[in-house]
């Protein structure tokens, strides 16, 4: 179903027109309103009237994570804070969380093109979706539910957890709909089945699934279990949230709303645009965002795109799965984990050599994913007292939950336990690799 | 009397102390006292050694994160009551902590045992236990 004909199917030659108006609007507003930005155009030598192409684009400057750490929290917006009616958040690289403040305006893209989203896999208004996104800080769930109201469907916002009643309401309530990550539909599916409930003898017939990387297997597994068609989905908290892109029935790439969001692929070392076909970092400018602008945004996710008409008549451009990141950041349960983040912690806990391994465990196909963080004992921090040692354990066990936003277990190890490697130490390792 | 003592960190996985305690045969160090503390990952093993210091340096050069440290040792009688009577009540009525100790019986074969001991105020402990 297509929501949005007008959009949605737009010829791209008048798509392009309309991003090119947009963004010649955009950055001249981030030059005049956000500090950062006019120092950044200075920098590169540009102003926005060197914007009159949308191949002009190349002269902007790109914008990073690092950079939100470093205008945290608010240096970014582009609007007084009285018209900013919602604030999200996520974690970020080294501690500091990601602000997303949205104005009112910015709430209404939004929940229309999660409307739009919901409508591209198959949603009607005589839906009941039940929301199994996290409420809260977390854009996930209150996008889900915006986009849900502005479609016309039922939405039951169960959010994340309480799978025993997720399970009866989904019975009861006769949910057609489940949105939820990948990792929590596995939960889903193994509580059902304790529960001596066969999912695929309910209501339920799609499901919209992301924020956490997951493969075709993951997929088919979860829609046999489920009895549904899964759908992916693609955001960022940086840009809206989830909104950015979502596949059609077809599932045949995930269609970017370039209406609202610019897109480039480019070489991740020397920052050059790359032809759409090829494989390369996912850059993102926003269009119409007004609370927080953001151009050029480095993504890190490694994907590539397909301008091609599609068989659903959409013409917005479709991106592949994420078959990569350009730096090393894991998803673990939703949450975005830096190796730099666990790093931090050790340097910060005195003494304590970063030598580490963060160890996930993905494969365990009922239970959500583990993060586990290996630290070699070095002298500087090894007690003969077992008491000492153990509040060396318990102070970098909060340490990590307070910086990482989710619990990671702690394991002291002896000296070279975790293999050397030359050069660049291998950081991150998937348990089924050990 | 104080004493040296070696701490070594290990992993709770079979054969570790087997390791530690290759090093120490190679070496021809023997061990006079030994005890294993453990949580569920991991273990201390501390260790009075006939020679700590080459123990240490043997521990380490074969890549354990190990540690020396004074610690109290104090000889009691062999007797029932004796540690409670010459070590354990007077610490307590001082309000001296123990956080670990362990014992051992002097070779020789008299009527001694020898208790190392860990304590939170070491300086007080030894006043007690060398005014008994």
């Amino acid at each position: 179903m297509i929501r949005d004909p007008e959009h949605e199917k737009m010829p791209r030659r008048e798509l392009e027109q309309l991003q090119l108006e947009r963004l010649k609007v955009k950055v001249r507003e981030v030059y005049e309103k956000v500090p950062y930005y006019r120092q950044a155009f200075k920098e590169k030598g540009v102003t926005p009237d060197h914007v009159q192409t949308l191949a002009d684009l190349v002269k902007l400057p790109f914008t990073s994570k690092l950079d939100f750490r470093d205008n945290y929290p608010f240096g970014l917006m582009a609007v007084p804070h009285e018209q900013v009616v919602r604030i999200h958040s996520s974690s970020g690289t080294t501690g500091k969380p990601i602000i997303a403040p949205y104005t009112q305006g910015d709430i209404d893209t939004w929940a229309e093109i999660m409307a739009r989203t919901l409508a591209a896999g198959g949603t009607t208004k005589y839906d009941v979706m039940q929301n199994a996104y996290g409420y809260g800080l977390f854009t996930g769930g209150l996008g889900f539910h915006y986009g849900a109201e502005r479609l016309g469907c039922t939405v039951i916002p169960t959010s994340g957890g309480n799978t025993k009643r997720q399970i009866l309401l989904l019975q009861d309530l006769e949910t057609t709909v489940i949105t939820c990550t990948p990792s929590y539909a596995l939960i889903l599916c193994e509580t059902a089945l304790d529960m001596g409930v066969d999912l695929r003898e309910t209501k339920l017939r799609l499901g919209f699934m992301g924020a956490e990387p997951w493969s075709e297997q993951m997929r088919k597994d979860v829609e046999e279990r489920m009895g549904i068609s899964a759908i992916n989905i693609y955001g960022l908290t940086e840009i809206i949230g989830p909104g950015v892109s979502v596949e059609c029935t077809h599932k045949c790439g995930m269609h970017i709303a370039e209406d609202h969001f610019l897109v480039e692929i480019i070489n991740p070392k020397s920052g050059e645009q790359i032809p759409y076909g090829e494989e390369g970092e996912l850059v993102i400018t926003t269009l119409t965002k007004e609370a927080q602008p953001v151009l050029r945004f480095r993504t890190r996710d490694i994907v590539s795109l397909n301008p091609e008409p599609c068989e659903c008549g959409r013409t917005l451009a479709r991106m592949s799965r994420v078959t990569g990141r350009s730096d090393d950041m894991l998803i673990v349960r939703g949450v975005n984990v830096f190796p730099s983040q666990i790093e931090s912690v050790l340097l910060d806990v005195e003494g304590v050599e970063p030598h580490y391994l963060i160890v996930v465990d993905r494969q365990h196909q009922f239970k959500s994913d583990e993060l586990e963080v290996w630290i070699e004992v070095s002298e500087a921090v090894f007690s003969d007292e077992i008491q000492k040692m153990e509040d060396l354990e318990k102070r970098l066990r909060a340490e990590m939950d307070s910086v990482l936003g989710i619990s990671a277990r702690i394991k002291l190890v002896e000296p070279r336990t975790i293999a050397r490697t030359e050069g660049k130490a291998k950081r991150v390792v998937d348990r089924s690799e050990l | 009397m104080r004493i040296q003592q070696v701490s070594v960190f290990v992993e709770n996985q079979p054969g570790r102390l087997e390791s530690i305690l290759e090093v120490l045969e190679e070496k021809k160090i023997s061990i006079r006292a030994l005890s294993v503390s453990d949580t569920a990952e991991f273990g201390i093993v501390r260790m009075i050694l006939e020679d700590p210091e080459l123990g240490l340096v043997s521990l380490r050069d074969a890549g354990f994160t190990s540690r020396m440290d004074w610690i109290l040792s104090a000889e009691i009688p062999d007797v029932p009551g004796g540690l409670l009577k010459t070590v354990a009540k007077p610490l307590a009525d001082a309000g001296v902590n123990l956080k670990y100790c362990y014992a051992y019986i002097e070779q020789t074969g008299g009527d001694k045992a020898m208790v190392v001991l860990k304590v939170d105020d070491i300086e007080k402990a030894e006043q007690i236990l060398k005014a008994l």
